[in-house]
């Protein structure tokens, strides 16, 4: 029952945090402010959800299920990586873009 | 049906409306970076649906599935930054 308890507030939260996500890469103004809202689900809505399919994978065979912790381990390697890479690709590409427009006449 | 269901549906349904706004920005989206960035966070959405979906079954093949997406989502978006970068994936 407590394990019941547990995974379903942990879940809960796991679903606020990404639709916190969603609602921010919809309603941000530009990318740079964009980039920030998917970390909130990269980061405690996927822990949130790894704990709870840990707890309750353990109370349901009785063994400690730690195999959920690839998920993680892979997502703390992963996400920063295409992070930076996206930045970099995006200020690249705006001051290619800034480069391209006309000088303004002095 | 016990807590734990009802839980499970609200955050599927919870992770439905937030993939429907990744969608929207997918579509949207002014440029390539922003597309980019959806489809980055939409395959995360599907990632942690499966995880989901492993409690609602009580079946270990969804987690398999999960890190595969974890692998795909990664390369994927590597792939797509690389390009926007350089203009090609492999130098």
């Amino acid at each position: 029952m407590i394990m019941e308890v547990v995974v379903s507030l942990l879940l809960l939260a796991s679903g606020a945090l990404v639709l916190t996500a969603a609602a921010g890469l919809w309603r941000l103004p530009d990318f740079p402010l964009r980039m920030h809202a998917p970390a909130l689900a990269n980061t405690l809505g996927s822990w949130s959800v790894t704990l709870a399919s840990i707890v309750h994978g353990t109370a349901t065979t009785q063994r400690l299920a730690l195999h959920h912790w690839a998920i993680i381990i892979l997502l703390a390697i992963t996400v920063p990586i295409t992070t930076a890479l996206l930045a970099r690709a995006a200020l690249f590409r705006d001051r290619a873009a800034a480069a391209r427009l006309p000088r303004r006449a002095v | 049906m016990s807590l734990l269901q009802v839980a499970i549906t609200a955050t599927l349904v919870m992770y439905g409306v937030a993939m429907i706004l990744g969608l929207l920005r997918l579509f949207r989206g002014p440029r390539a970076q922003d597309r980019v960035l959806a489809l980055d966070f939409i395959f995360l959405v599907a990632l942690l649906a499966m995880l989901v979906l492993a409690i609602r079954y009580r079946s270990g093949t969804y987690f398999e599935a999960a890190l595969l997406m974890g692998v795909f989502g990664f390369l994927g978006t590597a792939a797509f930054a690389k390009f926007l970068l350089r203009g090609e994936v492999i130098e």
